[in-house]
């Protein structure tokens, strides 16, 4: 096993130092019963070769065509330079720097993430990452709690909201808080405003807004605010499609106490759905509440910069049951892709492909309308919309060799013949023309 | 100074850059990535979208070509101490190799760029792969089933604890109140109870490290919902009354939670489900090798006992047939606790792992584990104090006992160890240790490197005595010198401002 280095000599010297006669006897310590006394039932160990031939197999039953699809996960072009950057093995085999003096690579690059996070969400304060948009949404419920002391128990969620997200937040919150969930209005795709005014009261916590929202729409985010402001609740914005950020302003610049979502877009693949990458903004009124490992700057004993994990007292590993949270381990490598593929497109590379992105969407709405594809939903929309689709409409896709589309009524009955496409960078005039005549 | 640096160590001066921030690279009109030309009407969103809610390019962004993109994190990944590195002994971490053909195998096309809402018929390679891989995690944890879905083993441990509280709830129309804790344990245990609504129960361990039946039994009764057990505990040493403790605990209606934080002193030599535990996470990178991306991503698959198996999270992997599909269609459930359906990068990886290495080879990383950790041990005891004197199984826990009279403490020899040239183990915990220092070298990890690590230890325990304030002054060697984190604490910068580079 080209992993494992001992020879037989190694392991006679080595038993013989312990002190012990056989590699069994250093198991003595398990009680006789207790050992397994057979060879696990798992398939017999392969080569490299044949090992490849058959990841090769498995990996080959998905198809190659880039999906009209988002719905919480976006295909985006990853630049070979920041897969080729994460490959570097003091990136991703170190692990969480509780040793800053041989750990600046990874904190340093933590807090210019943290640094990203700020200037996209316009918050002031960013944690080094959660596992997901929606568990960093479902943390952002129990944050609003907190803030409250405890005293408010009541959570209230757009129905607009990411239905994942929705179900994430129900589980964390379990059965000792409320919540509510408020109309979308069927018309525009937004929040249903009044409705929403009508479920905050003096005990929310939180009131939370997709921004933009499942179907893509660009929600009243500034509205939500007032309303939760008036009650004394926090707003939460949560976003699936961190990309819109280059076009969108800023959640903390409309009202939103907390910024959380999904940031996946950046430098990060599909992977099926995972691991994706939870991202995490508040007020700097929040330091004490808000979860998560957070990175800051100090200085060593010369007086030279340098990063430290900060404000640890928080977490659980040395609050244990009274932590802000039990998050441990978060996704610093996808944070990193994120820092790098962010750096890389820079002041101008955001928002010009934000830019495209919406553009190359609109171009894809007004073709499928003349095909006689109505919209679902009359807001506007970034790169992600639901037509009127035919009820085939997902087979003819792959039938003409593309990939997407997300049939809205398994999450909402009411849209029947709703379909969800979302059209980005990776999409051109051609792909988006093929899609129209499929479904044409 | 010199005659306290064997030749072994590995440690030596090297160029180092000191790296600004990108922010502080930046220079306006640069930019580092290649855009296609939209190839479809210049059309202009202010048309549509709100002007309050439209914004431009943001100031604060800084604007750098690929190159200088390339070389800042270059560099600052030649700050990082890695596993491809050298030696990295943190205890409870399992920083074991992180084999290169499963970062080939997690980034191939079929894995890395499929949708999670692709039509099951379109994803069966993947679905295929969760499924074996859910069935070869049960098998190796002796339970019945397994759910994939949690990101981490924090998460697991959530996870797990929900369904228990489920399984309460459909058996006992309540989901009782308090979870039993042994002081080893990890900070996640008591976080992920209250973060449950339960209330943490603290049980001490005796003098061998270990967790006596008598102490559970004093503790048990129809409030506790279950008992949170780490075995190998956080000394590494086997619990060997795990199954009688299994029995009180299930005698009085509650049930056993099984951290597999250290599983990988246990593989193919013993199984949790053998044990009595009903519910067990484990982490994929620590015993499956998936990277530890300096922290994260994780995974922390829960393996439960079959009366467990109606709560698992949605939706599970099935096979009908020769067919793979998601199974929503779960009324028990606890629900979801992310989107979709788990860390796949990570499940690829481990997956790939696990087939490498098949049933002797899985064997195998468990004996050698254990064999490097006493080997360690045996090379230093005599220096280095070992609080409890039975035999630990892949990790070894010494104490700063034998330093007490030279003023040095365990972040001492921590950083000493930097300078020699060694990643230093985990410090300060298990808490029930005063001044721990936990050794987990690993299966991966040759004869020669662990010798070399205990000649290093040795010189530092020489050195505490003799030369106390040099060791005080370590590390000398990284680009940056002891931290002020007090500082950092008291004063938070956790983000770059313009402001920063000017008093900088």
């Amino acid at each position: 096993m080209r992993y494992h280095p001992h020879t037989e000599s190694d392991i006679r010297e080595m038993l013989a130092k312990i002190g012990v006669q056989s590699l069994d006897e250093l198991f003595s310590s398990i009680p006789r019963s207790l050992q397994l006394d057979r060879p696990l039932a798992v398939e017999p160990a392969l080569d490299e070769r044949a090992l490849m031939e058959h990841l090769e197999a498995l990996a080959a039953k998905q198809p190659k065509a880039v999906p009209f699809l988002g719905a919480g996960a976006y295909p985006h072009h990853v630049p070979p330079s920041v897969d080729q950057l994460l490959l570097r093995g003091e990136l991703y085999t170190a692990y969480t720097p509780y040793q800053p003096e041989i750990a600046q690579g990874t904190v340093q690059i933590t807090f210019e993430f943290q640094t990203f996070v700020t200037l996209l969400t316009g918050l002031e304060i960013a944690n080094a990452s959660m596992y997901d948009g929606a568990s960093a949404t479902a943390e952002a419920a129990l944050m609003a709690i907190r803030v409250s002391n405890g005293k408010r128990t009541r959570i209230v969620v757009s129905r607009a909201l990411h239905p994942e997200y929705r179900e994430t937040i129900r589980t964390y919150l379990g059965a000792a808080y409320e919540l509510v969930e408020v109309a979308f209005d069927p018309v525009t795709g937004k929040t249903n405003l009044a409705a929403l005014e009508a479920a905050v009261d003096e005990n929310t916590a939180g009131v939370i807004i997709g921004y933009p929202n499942f179907f893509g729409v660009v929600d009243d985010l500034p509205a939500a605010a007032k309303i939760a402001e008036a009650k004394g609740a926090l707003c939460i914005s949560a976003t699936t499609e961190a990309l819109a950020f280059g076009l969108l302003q800023g959640p903390g610049a409309l009202g939103a106490d907390i910024a959380v979502g999904e940031m996946q877009s950046f430098g990060n693949g599909l992977n099926f759905g995972g691991p994706g990458l939870g991202f995490f903004a508040t007020r700097e009124k929040f330091l004490r509440q808000f979860p998560g490992r957070v990175a800051g700057a100090t200085v060593d004993k010369k007086g030279q910069r340098g990063f430290v994990l900060t404000l640890s007292t928080r977490e659980q590993h040395i609050r244990r049951e009274k932590a802000t949270s039990n998050i441990c381990t978060n996704h610093g490598l996808n944070a990193v892709a994120a820092t790098i593929h962010l750096s890389m497109l820079g002041k101008h590379g955001l928002h010009a492909l934000a830019l495209l992105n919406w553009r190359r969407a609109k171009y894809a709405r007004e073709q499928l309308a003349n095909a006689g594809l109505e919209p679902v939903f009359k807001a506007p929309v970034f790169n992600e919309f639901a037509v009127h689709a035919p009820k085939d409409a997902i087979q003819r896709i792959y039938d003409a060799g593309l990939a997407g589309g997300l049939a809205l009524d398994r999450y909402y009955p009411e849209i029947g013949d709703g379909l969800l496409l979302c059209v980005t960078e990776l999409h051109d005039k051609a792909r988006i023309d093929a899609l129209v005549a499929a479904l044409s | 100074m010199e005659r306290f640096f064997p030749k072994s160590s590995p440690g030596a001066h090297g160029i180092q850059y000191r790296e600004p921030l990108i922010f502080e690279r930046s220079e306006p009109g640069r930019m580092g990535v290649s855009l296609p030309d939209a190839g479809v009407p210049e059309t202009d969103p202010a048309a549509e979208i709100p002007a309050e809610l439209l914004r431009g390019e943001i100031a604060d962004m800084p604007s750098v070509t690929e190159v200088q993109a390339v070389r800042h994190f270059v560099r600052l990944s030649q700050l990082n101490y890695s596993v491809d590195t050298g030696f990295f002994p943190l205890g409870s971490c399992t920083m074991k190799f992180n084999p290169k053909v499963n970062e080939w195998a997690a980034r191939l096309p079929g894995f890395a760029g499929a949708h999670p809402y692709l039509p099951e018929e379109h994803c069966q390679g993947i679905l295929e792969l969760m499924y074996r891989l859910e069935r070869m995690l049960s098998e190796i944890a002796g339970l019945h089933a397994t759910t994939l879905e949690p990101a981490a083993g924090a998460q697991g441990e959530l996870t797990g604890l929900m369904m228990i509280r489920a399984w309460h709830m459909a058996h006992h129309g309540k989901p009782r109140k308090k979870v039993l804790i042994p002081d080893s344990a990890h900070g996640t245990n008591p976080a992920s109870a209250a973060l449950n609504g339960y209330t943490a129960v603290e049980l001490k361990s005796n003098k061998d490290g270990v967790l006596e039946p008598a102490t559970v039994a004093a503790a048990m009764d129809e409030d506790v919902a279950c008992i949170m057990m780490t075995n190998p505990n956080t000394l590494g040493i086997f619990e060997t009354h795990v199954k009688e403790i299994a029995e009180i605990v299930h005698s009085r209606g509650g049930l056993v939670y099984g951290d597999g934080a250290n599983m990988n002193a246990l593989l193919g030599r013993a199984r949790p489900g053998d044990m009595g535990i009903d519910v067990m996470q484990y982490n994929l990178h620590k015993t499956f090798s998936t990277p530890h991306g300096g922290g994260g991503p994780g995974s922390g698959p829960v393996s439960v006992a079959k009366g467990l198996e109606p709560f698992l999270p949605r939706p599970t992997v099935v096979k009908d047939g020769d067919r793979y599909r998601l199974e929503f269609d779960r009324p028990q459930s606890v629900g979801k606790l992310r989107t979709f359906w788990g860390n796949v990068g990570m499940m690829v990886r481990a997956y790939a792992y696990i087939r490498e290495l098949g049933p002797e080879g899985l064997r195998a990383c468990s004996d050698l584990a254990v064999l490097n950790a006493q080997y360690i041990r045996a090379l230093i005891e005599k220096e280095w104090h070992v609080p409890y004197a039975n035999r630990s199984l892949h990790e070894v826990v010494f104490s700063d006992k034998n330093l007490k009279e030279t003023g040095v403490t365990t972040m001492d020899v921590a950083k000493a160890l930097i300078d020699h040239g060694y990643h230093p183990p985990t410090v300060y915990f298990p808490l029930i240790v005063h001044g721990a220092i936990m050794v987990e070298p690993t299966e991966t990890e040759t004869k020669e490197t662990l010798e070399n690590f205990a000649q290093a230890m040795l010189a530092i325990a020489a050195q505490a005595r003799e030369e106390p304030e040099a060791l005080k002054a370590m590390p000398q060697k990284p680009i940056v010198e002891r931290l002020d984190e007090t500082r950092a604490a008291r004063k938070p910068v956790l983000r770059w401002t313009p402001e920063m580079s000017r008093e900088a």
